[in-house]
């Protein structure tokens, strides 16, 4: 009974903050300047195909490439006690306390044509390397600011799995890799697909690190959307259509990765 | 057949600076059913994990077959275990869970399903293939467990209270399957337990610990009827244990007077414990009587009548088929084989005393009494309503 008013103010916040822009969204994309209804600003968005590639490309890489990284952190992270545990949860969280803004522009500083990075190569008389304004700078941008948003769920799913659960499976004679492979990676999977998640969708969307670290010269769809709003393009119009196709398809593809990972448990024991 | 298969020599193990087991011996024959009988926290679980290869010993060897396998990693050990707490998979569907083993295996798909399903059937889980752990009830989950040890057909089978989440009908099916199970195919169990009902219907061999020791190993029989301390007499089955003293062989003296018995071999007027089992007591006319006492209080338990009877201040049990009420005054004669002496031990006093026996009746008495109180409230009650 009581919970029923207790959820009111939380259903108020999100009519207010999500459902409200939700609809203003849908309704610029549907509209021209002048206030009638079109589909143009969905049909001359094809022109933009190659953006939508790349995008999702870069931020399928940056992804791919955290959970490479970030499931076995996580999961030495999980298996690790006492000082040198809190120790490297803190190394990982520190840089997200850190501004976002001020994280990326050090990555400019060390890559730049004359920054950290290149003037150490050089004292050691090897030539300058170009990676400041390369696709590769931008997936470095994306896999360093987000990896900690693929170490954290892992680390935190593999963390609770019961050690009993663990031992059974020792006890039936499995060893380490079997372990591994039978129990602890299926089990940790709810935490992959949630990494994936905060991880791609910011990736998929950023502005920020293509802008600084891309040099600006290959468009990505955050930069697009936003040069729709705020920059030399001006056509809000264009933008939310454009922002709408992308929430469709990020959405699209969570949904099948969700029915994917249901589905894994069964796929696991072929 | 009676192979010795393995060996604890010498076992110590503590956590932190508590002693946990304390230099256990123990050797367990080829196909023998043994089970670990003791109070909660003594050990059990410990020892088992030990076998299992879950826990290094702080100090002492384990061998099987000969060979000392103290790191030997569990997976290599020819053992399964049937964990306490089930620790079922819970990604995995009842099917995988007890096919997890011969998986591993690498049994062929139709060898694999014929035997998951046989024993799903002798669990009687069919029908459950497809559920998952979360979606079975204790007893089920504590089925799936049994039934995912034994499809390997494990040399040693370490079970830790299999059954304890099962109702009573269950648990006595499950207690013949197992046996029939263990026989037929001839693993040896380890079996712990402290239900002390079915460490004696199932074992070859019984072995009573406490506090990290062992304090008697046996056949059940033994256990039962020669136990070799106060602990272990209260531990197993209801005992009456009274302060006596052995005047010479054949003769036991209390409450100042000499009674006959079996027992012999104690120096002359020894203090000993004497234990004499609820069962073992006639209730006679009081003319009769070996001793005379006052029945204190009556507790119908189905197949007999606990009765408390209060001889001179101390209090003990009697199970029998007649009624005897409540204030009665009634004769107790005792056979000879109905005493069992026991030398004086660490325990003597602390189990099976009447002053701690009355209390818990006292206790139980008590209650009673309250519900009897209630009973009439609730009459006077109805008595009111039906005016
Ligand atoms: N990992 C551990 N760390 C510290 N102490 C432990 C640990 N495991 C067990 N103990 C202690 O060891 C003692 C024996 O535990 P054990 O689990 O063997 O008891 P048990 O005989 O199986 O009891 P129960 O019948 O309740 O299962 C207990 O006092 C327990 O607190
Ligand atoms: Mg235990």
């Amino acid at each position: 009974m009581r919970n029923k008013y207790v959820a009111f103010p939380y259903v108020g916040w999100m009519a207010l903050f999500v459902v409200a822009p939700l609809i203003v969204v849908v309704v610029y994309a549907l509209t021209t300047r002048d206030g009638s209804l079109t589909l143009d600003n969905f049909s001359s968005m094809l022109q933009y195909a190659p953006v939508f590639g790349r995008s999702f490309f870069l931020a399928l890489l940056a992804t791919a490439i955290c959970i490479l990284l970030g499931y076995p952190m996580a999961y030495y992270l999980s298996r690790e006690r006492g000082w040198l545990r809190r120790m490297a949860t803190m190394l990982i969280m520190l840089p997200m306390w850190m501004n976002f803004l001020l994280r990326t522009y050090s990555w400019v500083f060390l890559l730049e044509r004359n920054g950290l990075f290149n003037s150490l190569l050089e004292s050691f008389g090897l030539p300058k390397v170009n990676i400041i304004d390369t696709s590769g700078a931008v997936v470095l941008g994306m896999v360093y600011n987000f990896l900690p948003f693929m170490v954290l769920p892992i680390y935190s799913v593999i963390e609770k799995i019961d050690y009993r659960v663990i031992e059974a499976a020792q006890d039936l004679g499995a060893n380490s890799a079997q372990v591994f492979r039978r129990v602890i990676f299926p089990l940790s999977l709810p935490g992959v697909l949630s990494g994936i998640t905060m991880v791609f969708i910011p990736s998929v969307s950023t502005f920020v690190i293509s802008r600084l670290l891309g040099g600006g010269k290959e468009l990505l769809l955050g930069d697009l959307i936003e040069m729709q709003f705020l920059g030399s393009a001006y056509n809000p119009h264009l933008g939310s259509a454009i922002s709408l196709v992308m929430m469709v398809i990020v959405l699209v593809c969570m949904g099948i990765m969700n029915r994917f990972g249901e589905g894994e448990e069964e796929a696991m024991l072929l | 057949m009676s192979k010795e298969l393995i060996r604890l020599q010498d076992l110590c193990m503590a956590y932190d600076d508590e002693q946990v087991l304390d230099h256990l011996n123990l050797y367990i024959n080829d196909q023998e059913f043994l089970t670990l009988l003791g109070p909660s926290g003594c050990g059990k679980t410990t020892t088992l994990r030990i076998i299992g290869g879950f826990v290094t010993p702080t100090s002492g060897d384990v061998f099987f077959d000969g060979v000392r396998i103290n790191d030997v990693p569990p997976y290599q050990r020819k053992i399964n275990t049937v964990f306490q707490k089930y620790a079922l998979f819970p990604h995995l569907n009842v099917f995988e869970n007890v096919a997890f083993g011969l998986r591993l295996k690498k049994v062929p798909e139709k060898e694999l399903r014929q035997r998951v399903m046989e024993m799903l059937e002798v669990v009687s889980l069919k029908g459950f293939e497809n559920r998952k752990p979360d979606a079975l009830s204790g007893g089920q989950q504590q089925r799936v467990a049994i039934a995912r040890a034994l499809v390997n057909r494990p040399k040693v089978l370490l079970l830790d209270e299999p059954l304890g989440a099962l109702d009573l009908k269950l648990r006595k099916d499950m207690q013949i399957e197992l046996k029939k199970i263990q026989q037929q195919v001839g693993i040896t169990f380890i079996y712990v337990t402290h239900d002390q009902e079915e460490a004696l219907t199932m074992s070859d061999t019984i072995v009573v610990m406490d506090g990290g020791h062992i304090q008697q190993i046996g056949t059940p029989e033994d256990i039962y009827n020669e136990p070799k301390n106060a602990f272990v007499a209260d531990f197993i089955g209801e005992s009456n244990i009274i302060d006596g003293v052995m005047p010479r062989d054949k003769v036991v003296k209390m409450y100042g007077r000499e009674f006959a018995c079996l027992d012999g071999g104690f120096a002359e007027n020894e203090p000993v414990d004497v234990v004499i089992r609820p069962e073992d007591i006639d209730i006679v006319p009081v003319e009769q009587g070996q001793l005379v006492g006052t029945v204190t209080s009556v507790t119908f338990k189905g197949m007999q009548y606990d009765i408390i009877v209060d001889f001179r201040g101390f209090k003990w049990l009697i199970q029998t088929t007649d009624h005897s009420p409540v204030g009665a005054r009634i004769g107790v004669k005792i056979d000879p084989d109905g005493f069992h002496i026991m030398k004086k031990s660490q325990y003597s006093g602390m189990f099976g005393d009447y002053s701690s026996y009355s209390e818990e009746y006292d206790e139980l008495s008590d209650a009673e009494a309250l519900d009897a109180e209630e009973d009439t409230d609730a009459q006077r009650r109805e008595d009111g309503y039906a005016e």
